[in-house]
């Protein structure tokens, strides 16, 4: 660090990338999952393949759910009911239980009381054909609550984890001289060299991408990691609630209740209201606070139009009278419209299917940054530990650590996002807990890989594990075949959908392809390697160029 | 650059250990609060709505931090790392005072 600024880059670059490096690789899996969210969901229940969407209006589906969540739920202290639009078929409803019926959780959290179910639009009646699974929602939720821990810790390491890649984007491009020259280069089978022409190359392709990827994913958790502009500046309205309430609608309407029953307004009736109110315009949430009480209130959401900002306006309805109380976000201010902006930048919800798919890639390219970026630190760090080795003594602690964890995390996460998929296809369709099942096996496969892995850190166990996880993707749609009616030869050969479904099939076969590749070409790395070993060691010595690298 | 000899005698010291452990206390916890105060500060001072001023400085404030810990790393030495977080942060507090942010 004594050196030029370059190098002070460089160092902080290395050490900022490679602290977090194994926590960002699940966090972009998980994302760019995430684009795909509701597809992945109609993959993973293939009861609803078949399912040819009944027109329903939405007025009926909201009275179908009203009259569901009358008879399952009436004591809940918030209803929600999601509209079924473009993406998704069934209907979810959920409902916050009173802590009073929540018995012994009383004391627990509302999102611990909170439940959900889809339901069919067209009868109101529970898809109960339809197998438990938490669908394309886990990955979505594993990409910032990770899993097993607090939700608020899980989004402190991941905000901790997105801020170090922040300051690595920076400083990394600080450090790289050539970038534009470099983005050109490709030395294959360079050793060293190689993983850093692959690591500029997946960095800068999509390097406004990763930028606006992690700003954009604070911004969504900003009020989280840096509260204190709104503790100060609302500290005499006691702080962030009242911030809150001022600009985020949705949590409108939310009023104690007065403990008197009074009966429910007809929700088709003010679903109406706020379609003309709208001109038209389709909703895509109905919440409704203290259902049955004299202090109900309705908070409708329209859906969102196609701009990037994420914000949707409300309308407030007394739930009782029927009232409008309240139009909140019809006109938001361009601070609100930028924040909503980058959110909705984040999202991707504006985006048609095929810039998802873009956004997709980037976050795979992002995935093989992180990755190249990691085994750049190993392979180089080996490099001066070369003549150690070579004299007998074994390899430092930190590096074998890195060695294995790159291992685990790199070829482990597609283990377990396979695994994952199989389960669902696998577990028995009435299992009890089978939602969750599937998870502990999500983590299961990933633990056998990452364990492994620090057993044997080998090349050996590189190709096993890409040969596994390409086998287990190659073979994902294959499996389809055997377990459900929707498999390519239905969907693509015969042209008879659910595209949606068809395509997560190819994106399958895609991914497990290039793990495929990738396990033949150290296949092939392994045996020219073998070759020179038994011609003799008289090659072995590193190219000159490689040790003038920058550190 | 420097040879390989030079670069491990300049790295492997205790001092250089402790520089770089200051540094890294200094990016991450002195970068954190005096992001913190340009927070409370902007957010109080910018000419616009108080809940589009708390945005706004909020938004900012991640690449206020980001240029922090750059800046930490690149001083040519820890002292003027902390000096260069230090001076702005009492700053920022005398106006935060001044503005009666802080309580």
């Amino acid at each position: 660090m004594k050196e030029g600024l370059r190098q002070s880059m460089a160092w902080l670059h290395t050490w900022c990338g490679l602290l977090v490096c194994w926590v960002l690789l699940l966090v972009f899996a998980g994302g760019s999952a995430s684009y795909f969210k509701e597809e992945i969901s109609l993959w993973m229940m293939p009861e609803l393949h078949a399912s040819a969407a009944a027109p329903v209006t939405q007025a009926q589906a909201i009275e179908r759910a009203a009259a569901y969540l009358q008879q399952r739920a009436p004591q809940a202290e918030r209803w929600f009911i999601t509209l079924p639009d473009q993406r998704s078929v069934a209907m979810r409803v959920g409902w916050i239980a009173s802590p009073a019926a929540a018995g012994k959780e009383a004391a627990s959290s509302p999102r611990s009381r909170f439940k959900s179910e889809r339901i069919d639009a067209a009868t109101g009646q529970p898809l109960a054909r339809v197998r438990d699974t938490r669908g394309g929602e886990f990955l979505y939720r594993l990409h910032f609550d990770l899993h097993y821990l607090p939700v608020q810790w899980a989004r402190w390491i991941v905000s901790v984890c997105a801020l170090f890649m922040l300051v690595a984007i920076v400083s990394g491009v600080i450090t790289h001289r050539r970038i534009f020259a470099d983005f050109f280069t490709f030395r294959r089978n360079k050793g060293q060299r190689s993983w850093l022409d692959a690591h500029n190359a997946t960095a800068v392709l999509a390097l406004p991408f990763h930028l606006m990827i992690t700003y954009t994913g604070l911004i969504t958790l900003m009020f989280m990691i840096m509260p204190w502009g709104v503790q100060t500046a609302y500290r005499e309205q006691g702080g962030e609630k009242a911030f809150f309430e001022e600009v985020f609608p949705g949590g409108a309407g939310r009023v104690k209740a007065a403990g008197v029953a009074a009966p429910l307004t007809s929700l088709p009736a003010l679903a109406e209201r706020a379609r003309q109110h709208w001109q038209g315009a389709p909703l895509a949430l109905v919440v409704v606070n203290n259902p049955g009480d004299a202090k109900a209130t309705a908070v409708i959401t329209r859906q969102k139009l196609a701009t990037l900002s994420s914000l949707q306006p409300a309308l407030v309805f007394d739930g009782v009278s029927g009232r409008q109380l309240a139009a909140a976000g019809e006109a938001p201010s361009a601070t609100a419209v930028t924040r909503g902006a980058l959110v909705g930048l984040h999202l991707a919800h504006f985006a048609d299917p095929w810039l998802r798919a873009l956004f997709f890639l980037c976050g795979l390219c992002g995935y093989l940054m992180v990755a190249t970026g990691a085994l750049l630190w190993a392979v180089k760090t080996r490099q001066k530990q070369a003549k150690a080795i070579v004299a007998g003594a074994r390899a430092g602690f930190g590096l074998r650590l890195v060695e294995a964890l790159n291992l685990g995390a790199i070829a482990g996460l597609p283990i377990a996002f396979a695994g994952y998929f199989w389960a669902n296809r696998l577990l028995p369709v009435e299992m009890a807990g089978r939602a969750q099942m599937e998870i502990h096996l999500f983590f299961a496969a990933w633990a056998l890989a990452a364990v492994l892995a620090q057993i044997r850190p080998s090349l050996g166990m590189w190709r096993l594990q890409l040969g596994a996880g390409a086998l287990l993707f190659l073979g994902l749609p294959l499996l389809n075949v055997f377990t459900t009616d929707s498999h390519l030869g239905v969907t693509l050969l015969q042209g008879r959908g659910p595209w949606a479904v068809a395509g997560c099939d190819l994106t399958l076969l895609a991914l497990g392809s290039v793990l495929a590749l990738a396990a033949s070409l150290l296949a092939r790395h392994q045996r020219a390697r073998h070759e020179r070993a038994v011609q003799g060691p008289a090659r072995r010595t590193a190219h000159p160029a490689v040790a003038k690298e920058i550190t | 650059m420097v040879s390989d000899k030079m670069t491990s005698a300049a790295t492997s010291g205790l001092r250089y250990r402790l520089a770089v452990l200051s540094r890294t206390l200094a990016a991450v916890a002195g970068g954190y609060v005096l992001t913190a105060l340009a927070t409370m500060v902007a957010a109080r001072f910018l000419p616009m709505g108080r809940a589009d001023a708390v945005m706004t400085a909020t938004m900012l404030s991640f690449a206020f931090f980001t240029c922090a810990v750059i800046w930490v790393y690149a001083a040519r030495s820890a002292w003027r790392a902390w000096c260069g977080l230090a001076v702005p942060a009492l700053a920022l507090a005398l106006l935060a005072w001044c503005g009666r942010v802080l309580p």
